[in-house]
C-alpha cells in the first residue's frame, strides 16, 4: 500500500482522521505502511501510572531499540499499541489511517503489527511446522480456516521460513519440545509468517547463546529496511549491536532519543538507568 | 503424528461400530431367546444409552480437549435435546392419554390448562422437533457464548457460569407453570414415527440410529479437529492470546464449536429420552454434567476416541455397582477421576496409545 510520506514528527493530518473511524475495508487494504505514531499516551493501573504521556513515532524501515528499566511501560506500550490494553487517553495511529485505539488485536494483527512477547509463546502441542502455517498471513476467519487446505504456496514458504530460523530439522517435532532458544526463533519466525510492516519484538535474544544473539541480531539488522522493527531489549550488548536509534523509557514516558552514543552520555539516562 | 505400524485408533472406533450394528440386531431379532448368544431387548436399550452417553461425551471433548473450554453445563443441552424430543413423543400420544385429550398431554389437562402453550405448537411434527433438538441447544449455546467469550470469560470462570447456566434451567423445568410437566417431566411415551416403543424392532432401530449418529458425528468431528479450524481450536486452548495477536478472532472459534457441541449433545438427548423412556428435570442436574466430564477426563481428552472409551468405561461400570454395592458408586466414581488425574493425566487413550494428543 502506497502510502504518502508524512513528516513523522509533525503530523497535521491528524484531526481529520480521529473522527474517521477504522471501518472495516477489507482483508488486503487494511495494511498499515510501517510507520507509528503514538502521541501523548497515558495508561493508569490502579493509581500506579504505567504510561504518561509517552510519545514516539517510529518512521518506516526504521530499527529502533527501546530501552529503561523495569516498570518503565515497555511492555504496557506494546500492550498499547496491539490492542491489549485501551490507555486513558492519547493517540496511536499505524500509518495514515488505522487508529489502533479502536482496532480488537486480531485487527491489528492483520493490519501488520506482529508481536513477539517476552516468555517464548508459541502453541506447544502443535508441531514447529503447524505454528508457522498457522501464523501465515492470510484470511483467518472460522469459514476460511475449515476450508483452508495446505497447497504448496504454503508448503514453500514453511519451508523457507523453517530454513531462515534454523529449525527444518525440527519441522515435525511438537514445539513445546524446542529448547528456550529455538522457541525463540520459533516464534520469530511466526512473526515472518505473518509479514508484518511493523514488528514489535520483546527480548527477543533472552535465553539465547552468543552465537544464537549474533544470527538474531544479524535478522533483525535485515528485516528493518523493508519493515519496522521495535526491539525492547535489556542486553545492552546486543542493543549497541543493532541499534541506530534508542528510546529511553523512564516512568512511563520518553526519557531520551538519540544514537547509541548519545544517549549513553545524557546525564539524566545515566542516573535513572545506567546507574552511574 | 501416527506410528505407521499401528493402525490409527480411529480404525478400532469404526470397526466396533460396525461390529455393533450388525451383530447387536442379528442376535436380538434373529437368534431365540432361549440361545445363550441371544442379546436381550434390555441389553440392547442399555447399549443404545452408552452409544447417546458416549455421543454426548464425544460433544464435550470437542469443547474441552480441543478447544480448552470446560463446560460444567453441558448436560443442559442434552437434556433440552432430549425435552424436544420428549415434546414430539408427548404429542404422538394423542388421545391415548389418561384423560383421552388429543390435544393436551396429560399434565396439561391435570393443570387444568384449556390450550397447547406456544412452546408446544408444531411438535406434533417429526421434522419440526428434530429441528428444535438441535436449534435450541445450538441456538442457547451461541447466546450464551457470544456473552461470554465476547467478555473473555475464561478457565474456571467459565465452568462456573456453565454450571450456573444448567443449574437455572433445572430450576426452571422443575416448575409447573413453565409447561414441561414439572418435577415429573415428559413420559408415558407411547410410539415415534408410529412404531410402537416398547417392539424390539423399534429399541433395534433406535439403537442403528444411535451407532450411525455416533459414528458421523465422530467422521464429522474428526474432519474439523483434522481441519486448519482443529488446529486454530489447539492453538486457542494453548495459548490463546498469541492466537489473538496473529489475528484470529479467537472469540468466534470458540462460539462456532461451543455451538456445534451443543447441537450434538442435543442430538445425543433426542435419541436417548425414546430408549430410556422418560425425560425429567434432572438431566439438568449440575451433577450429570460434572459426570460427563469426568467420563472424558477418564477416558483421555482431546483424542475423540478416549471420550467414547470413557462413556463406556464409565458408565459400564455405574451399571455394575449401581446393580451390586449401590451405595459405593459415588466413592468409586470420585476415586476414578482423582486416580486417573493423578496417574493417568491423560486417560486411558493416552496411557494406551504413545500417540501423540493434540
Amino acid at each position: 500500500m502506497n502510502a504518502p510520506d508524512h513528516p513523522a514528527r509533525a503530523p497535521t493530518w491528524w484531526d481529520e482522521f480521529t473522527h474517521a473511524g477504522s471501518d472495516n475495508v477489507g482483508f488486503s487494504s487494511r495494511v498499515g505502511d510501517g510507520t507509528l505514531y503514538v502521541e501523548n499516551i497515558s495508561v493508569s493501573f490502579d493509581g500506579f501510572r504505567a504510561l504518561n504521556e509517552l510519545t514516539l513515532y517510529i518512521e518506516r524501515g526504521e530499527l529502533r531499540c527501546i530501552i529503561g528499566p523495569n516498570g518503565a511501560g515497555k511492555s504496557t506500550m506494546m500492550d498499547v499499541i496491539t490492542g491489549k490494553t485501551r490507555p486513558d487517553s492519547g493517540r496511536a495511529w499505524f500509518g495514515p489511517q488505522l487508529n489502533l485505539l479502536k482496532m480488537s488485536e486480531p485487527d491489528i494483527a492483520e493490519a501488520g503489527i506482529g508481536r513477539k512477547f517476552q516468555k517464548p509463546t508459541v502453541f506447544e502441542q502443535l508441531p514447529v511446522a503447524t505454528n508457522l502455517e498457522l501464523a501465515m498471513r492470510a484470511a483467518k476467519g472460522v469459514w476460511h480456516s475449515l476450508r483452508a487446505r495446505l497447497d504448496s504456496a504454503t508448503l514453500d514458504r514453511i519451508a523457507e521460513t523453517l530454513a531462515l530460523v534454523g529449525l527444518t530439522a525440527q519441522r515435525e517435532q511438537r514445539a513445546g519440545a524446542l529448547s528456550h532458544g529455538q522457541k525463540q526463533w520459533l516464534e520469530i519466525g511466526m512473526l515472518l509468517m505473518q509479514e508484518p510492516q511493523l514488528l514489535l519484538i520483546d527480548e527477543p535474544v533472552a535465553g539465547m547463546t552468543h552465537q544464537e544473539t549474533e544470527r538474531t541480531a544479524e535478522l533483525l539488522v535485515a528485516l528493518a529496511g523493508q519493515r519496522s522493527v521495535v526491539v525492547v531489549e535489556h542486553d545492552m550488548e546486543f542493543v549497541r549491536s543493532i541499534a541506530r536509534t534508542v528510546t529511553v523509557l523512564h516512568e512511563g514516558h520518553v526519557l531520551a532519543e538519540g544514537s547509541m552514543h548519545d544517549v549513553q552520555n545524557d546525564a539524566r539516562v545515566r542516573e535513572v538507568y545506567l546507574g552511574a | 503424528m501416527r506410528a505407521l505400524h499401528a493402525p490409527h485408533p480411529d480404525r478400532y472406533v469404526y470397526g466396533i461400530l460396525l461390529l455393533l450394528v450388525v451383530l447387536v440386531p442379528t442376535l436380538n431379532l434373529g437368534v431365540s431367546e432361549s440361545s445363550a448368544l441371544h442379546v436381550s431387548t434390555y441389553t440392547v436399550t442399555l447399549l443404545g444409552k452408552y452409544l447417546c452417553y458416549a455421543l454426548l461425551a464425544l460433544s464435550v471433548d470437542l469443547v474441552w480437549g480441543f478447544g480448552g473450554i470446560l463446560s460444567l453445563g453441558h448436560g443442559a443441552f442434552f437434556a433440552l435435546g432430549g425435552y424436544a424430543m420428549g415434546m414430539y413423543l408427548m404429542r404422538q400420544i394423542g388421545a391415548r392419554g389418561v384423560y383421552g385429550n388429543a390435544e393436551l398431554p396429560d399434565f396439561m389437562v391435570f393443570l387444568n390448562w384449556q390450550e397447547l402453550p406456544l412452546a408446544w405448537w408444531g411438535f406434533a411434527s417429526f421434522p419440526y422437533a428434530m429441528a428444535m433438538v438441535m436449534l435450541v441447544p445450538g441456538v442457547l449455546a451461541g447466546v450464551f457464548g457470544y456473552f461470554a467469550f465476547r467478555s473473555r470469560v475464561t478457565g474456571v470462570y467459565l465452568s462456573i457460569i456453565t454450571q450456573a447456566l444448567t443449574y437455572a434451567l433445572l430450576l426452571a423445568f422443575f416448575r409447573n407453570e413453565m409447561g414441561f410437566g414439572g418435577n415429573n417431566g415428559l413420559t408415558d411415551f407411547k410410539d415415534i414415527l408410529g412404531f410402537e416403543l416398547a417392539a424390539s424392532t423399534t429399541r433395534i432401530a433406535l439403537f442403528v440410529a444411535s451407532v450411525l449418529a455416533l459414528a458421523l458425528a465422530y467422521g464429522g468431528c474428526r474432519a474439523l479437529v483434522n481441519s486448519k479450524f482443529g488446529r486454530v481450536l489447539v492453538a486457542v486452548r494453548d495459548a490463546e492470546s498469541r492466537a489473538r495477536f496473529i489475528g484470529y478472532k479467537v472469540e468466534h472459534y470458540k462460539l462456532w464449536v461451543f455451538s456445534a457441541s451443543a447441537v450434538l449433545a442435543g442430538i445425543a438427548g433426542a435419541l436417548y429420552v425414546p430408549q430410556v423412556g422418560i425425560i425429567n428435570p434432572g438431566e439438568f442436574s449440575p451433577l450429570n454434567s460434572i459426570e460427563l466430564v469426568i467420563w472424558v477426563a477418564v477416558g483421555g481428552r482431546g483424542t475423540l476416541y478416549g471420550a467414547l472409551l470413557g462413556a463406556f468405561v464409565v458408565n459400564f461400570a455405574k451399571t455394575w455397582f449401581t446393580g451390586a454395592l449401590p451405595e459405593l458408586w459415588l466413592f468409586v466414581l470420585g476415586a476414578m477421576f482423582v486416580l486417573v488425574t493423578l496417574l493417568i493425566p491423560r486417560g486411558i487413550a493416552g496411557y494406551l496409545g504413545k500417540e501423540k494428543s493434540t
